[in-house]
């Protein structure tokens, strides 16, 4: 993360948004979208893309102009410029896809306020140079679009015994309701955010000695995180 | 976080270096530039986007009137009847007459919608003049819950309740001759009531109503200039739909059906 | 010589968490036997599958969190014999099972165990069901039907996660006389049938598998009562409070809202009150707090029922008390004894 101190390669860039700063599963960012739109895996796969776009583009252009806006009018900036390519997104939405339009609903327009995307903008574009920048947040876009797909596949598949629409479970499948309804989205998400803390914890057991008196599943779920990440977590929330 | 930091002199309280000009420049450039891009973006999709509402909606009157050909828009206002342009003008209904391949008058659908369960339920229904009844409906769009409100488009029994509704208008042509009834699950004795879901009450009446408010508006606008709808003109919607085919060809994108289903709801 | 020392308390009951699990258990005895002899082996499989599925559950969460083995203390066994009584006996057995995995990780594990869970877990396992499978939540199966001790009801086989088979060609061949399939509640909802009161009594009527006798429930309570293992203001003042309620309602509109009885004797009312309010670890503790928090669940119960979608609203009623437990305990503190205003 010391991008003034080490050079670091496009590669890691990608990666730390798609894997070591995961904003769904590791900075627990942009959860309106993450819990409302995840109702099937295209759903989830649309707003991904969506999203990523409108990162990938604001990020180029206020990487690019940088040096052009005065601090004090930059967030103001950064926001028409997000909002510019939200509003792309939406008519590109339109002319491919009515369904998805309908399906996403506000979420679109939304996009806006993810802070994500005003996160990436404050915190790395406007230090960086516009491809390092831009490499950034696809990667960041990718690792959201990752954690929309994994809410969203579950969901599908226990909410509708489908996968991008196809029947897996032939017809007698019992849906379970729940799963398309808001608190499968926090159930689903909570599972995973269980998983991925078991796992870290698993992981780290060896050198940083396992907690003296083992919390239980729920409790412990963000203890060892905050041990691996960089505590850049929870900056942009 | 290192790449975050401040250089320490700007922590430091310093009056702003910044001079107005330059911010209201700056932000006026940008804005200037994102104006621009929206434009253009805008007129690139235009034509996809008027294509595949089109389409949507086409299909949506096909699978109400399987043997219609051509659908054309119209406006219903209390002056009288118009062809549709651009986005429906307020206190107008929308509907859309459906033609055989004769250029001969069909049937008639238009939208209903009323809050459910959820959300608002939207329902495409089918009227034919000859009857003066509802002949179908299709659920448009709803987000009523699975396995309960959704029952509107799977109960058998439910959606039978539309293939007759009676509609037929008072002697004054200004209302219906009964209104549209939800009635309780079995106790339906008239050809305008209809027959609720046991267990799904909300959203059945939801249909009714949002079926009889858009009725109750089109049809005293709709009865009198109906013969003015019954023949269709071949060579002008000829033009119309050559129009809309060529914008669709045009279009940047394909128009094949998306993958998900929004009739989601339908399916 | 060595001198002891030890803080107080220096005397106790005698009673441990175990010993009032195993009285819970014993009561809910006679009201599982009454449940499998109306209903036969569906009944039982279902009330083995859910606990079992509850105890496997316990098991893993223990593994997981690497805690002691908490299976002795009986508590899973009452969550899962309690959420079995509220389900309908027709249920299938694998949705029985998620609904224990569920009762157990979501209502307790996740929350860190016995004692710390803000919900009482087996409400938690039922609310989950009924969200994710609403149909065959309210599919209900006839009584006493004549093969019920030679062949299962035949939604309880279901194959897992697929949709529960019919059973209407079971009832029609195990035909009871006036099976409706609709519990009272929902038959005064949608039809403002009162049904006789002997029928909710004898365990005649729809209902879940062990809400059916109001009176069988009661004498168990009662036994619990006696035994001084439960807290009976928490039952009087969940009943009391409901009974005032459907009286008013009946006083202000007999033709709208249904008789007093039927809001008293269907339903999870009385298994809610004697059962599931008094959970210890999810009702408050404070001696005005309990008035309260029963009264709070009884009135709630009757608003749901009458003004609510759904035609039971026992559960949710109860939930919403253990949500609000905390906070009742906190504004009713009583005051220390020789404590003066500040």
């Amino acid at each position: 993360m010391t991008m003034s101190t080490k050079q670091v390669t496009n590669m890691e860039q990608l990666l730390e948004g798609i894997w070591k700063q995961n904003p769904v599963f590791v900075m627990v960012l942009g959860m309106c979208p993450t819990l409302a739109v995840t109702v099937s895996a295209f759903n989830a796969l649309g707003m991904g893309v969506a999203t990523s776009f409108v990162l990938v583009f604001s990020c180029g252009l206020i990487s690019l102009l940088r040096k052009q806006i005065p601090k004090e009018v930059r967030i103001a900036t950064y926001i028409v410029i997000i909002a510019t390519f939200v509003t792309l997104v939406d008519y590109i939405i339109q002319a491919v896809s009515l369904a998805l339009y309908d399906a996403l609903g506000a979420f679109i327009q939304l996009i806006v306020v993810n802070c994500i995307i005003l996160g990436r903008a404050e915190a790395h574009a406007a230090k960086n140079p516009p491809l390092p920048a831009m490499v950034n947040a696809l990667g960041m876009g990718i690792g959201f679009t990752i954690g929309l797909l994994a809410l969203g596949s579950v969901r599908e598949i226990l909410g509708a015994g489908k996968l991008f629409g196809i029947t897996l479970f032939g017809e007698h499948f019992q849906p379970w309701v729940v799963m398309v309804l808001p608190p499968g989205g926090f159930f689903v998400l909570g599972g995973w955010l269980l998983l991925f803390a078991w796992w870290a914890r698993r992981k780290n057991a060896g050198p940083r000695s396992p907690h003296p008196n083992p919390l239980p599943e729920g409790e412990g779920a963000n203890v060892p995180l905050r041990g691996t990440s960089d505590k850049r977590g929870h900056h942009g929330a | 976080m290192s790449d975050e930091k401040k250089p320490v002199k700007m922590v430091v309280m310093q009056p702003a270096v910044t001079g107005s000009g330059r911010m209201i420049a700056t932000l006026g450039s940008v804005t200037a530039l994102c104006g621009v891009l929206i434009v253009a973006v805008w007129q690139w999709t235009l034509p996809a986007i008027a294509a595949n509402k089109k389409l949507v909606l086409e299909r949506g009157v096909r699978a109400l009137v399987p043997d219609a050909e051509r659908v054309t828009e119209y406006d219903a206002t209390v002056g009288g009847i118009t062809p549709a342009k651009g986005d429906p003008v307020a206190g107008a209904v929308r509907f859309y007459a459906a033609y055989d391949g004769a250029g001969k008058l069909q049937a008639i659908a238009a939208e209903g919608a009323a809050r459910g369960y959820a959300d608002v339920v939207r329902v495409l229904y089918g009227y034919r003049p000859e009857c003066e009844c509802i002949f179908g409906i299709k659920v448009v769009q709803m987000k009523e819950t699975p396995g309960i409100g959704d029952k509107i488009i799977t109960d058998a029994a439910f959606v039978a309740n539309f293939d007759n509704l009676d509609v037929a208008l008072a002697p004054d042509m200004k209302s219906l001759f009964n209104a549209l009834k939800t009635v309780k699950h079995g106790s339906k004795k008239f050809g305008w009531e209809i027959d609720a879901i046991t267990g799904a009450t909300i959203t059945s009446k939801a249909v009714g109503r949002g079926i009889n408010d858009s009725v109750q508006m089109l049809l005293p606008r709709l009865r009198p200039h109906l013969e003015k709808l019954e023949k269709q003109e071949k060579g002008e919607e000829g033009r119309e739909k050559g129009q809309n085919l060529g914008a669709a060809l045009h279009s940047p994108f394909p128009l094949h059906p998306s993958p998900f289903s929004s009739q989601g709801a339908s399916s | 010589m060595s001198i002891e020392l030890r803080p107080s308390p220096h005397l106790h009951s005698g009673r441990d968490v175990p010993t009032i699990m195993r009285h819970v258990v014993y009561a809910l005895f006679p009201v599982c036997a009454f449940s499998i002899w109306q209903y036969g082996l569906s009944a039982l499989a279902l009330i083995v599958t859910v606990t079992l599925s509850c105890l496997a559950a316990e098991r893993i969460a223990n593994r997981m969190s690497g805690t002691v083995n908490t299976l002795s203390d009986w508590s899973a066994t009452i969550t899962g014999v309690l959420l079995a009584l509220t389900l309908p006996p027709a249920f299938p057995l694998w949705m029985g099972a998620v609904a224990g995995f569920a009762a157990i990780w979501l209502g307790k594990s996740l929350f860190g165990g016995l004692g710390h869970n803000p919900f009482n877990p087996a409400l938690v396992g039922r609310a989950f069901v009924q969200a994710a499978f609403p149909t065959a939540i309210t599919t209900w199966a006839p009584a006493f039907a004549p093969q019920r001790f030679s062949e299962f009801i035949p939604s309880s086989l279901t194959l897992p996660f697929m949709v529960p088979n019919d059973i209407s060609a079971w009832v029609a061949a195990n035909m009871v006389d006036g099976f409706t399939g609709a519990t009272p509640l929902a038959r005064w909802k949608f039809e403002h049938f009162v049904y006789p009161v002997e029928d909710m009594i004898t365990g005649a009527a729809s209902a879940s598998s062990g809400e059916t006798s109001a009176l069988l429930l009661l004498v168990c309570g009662l036994y619990l009562i006696a035994r001084k293992f439960m807290d009976w203001r928490i039952p009087v003042a969940v009943v009391g409070s409901a009974m005032i309620m459907a009286w008013g309602f009946q006083l202000y509109d007999a033709e709208t809202y249904p008789p007093m009885h039927l809001a008293l004797l269907s339903g999870g009312l009385m298994l809610g009150a004697l059962f599931m309010a008094t959970d210890m670890a999810t009702s408050p503790v404070t001696p005005m707090g309990v008035w309260v928090y029963g009264a709070l669940i009884g009135v709630l119960t009757i608003l749901i029922r009458y003004f609510g979608g759904l035609t039971e609203g026992v559960m949710y009623a109860i939930l919403v008390g253990n949500a609000a437990a905390p906070l009742i305990d906190k504004y009713l503190q009583p005051k220390v004894f020789g404590a003066r205003k500040k």
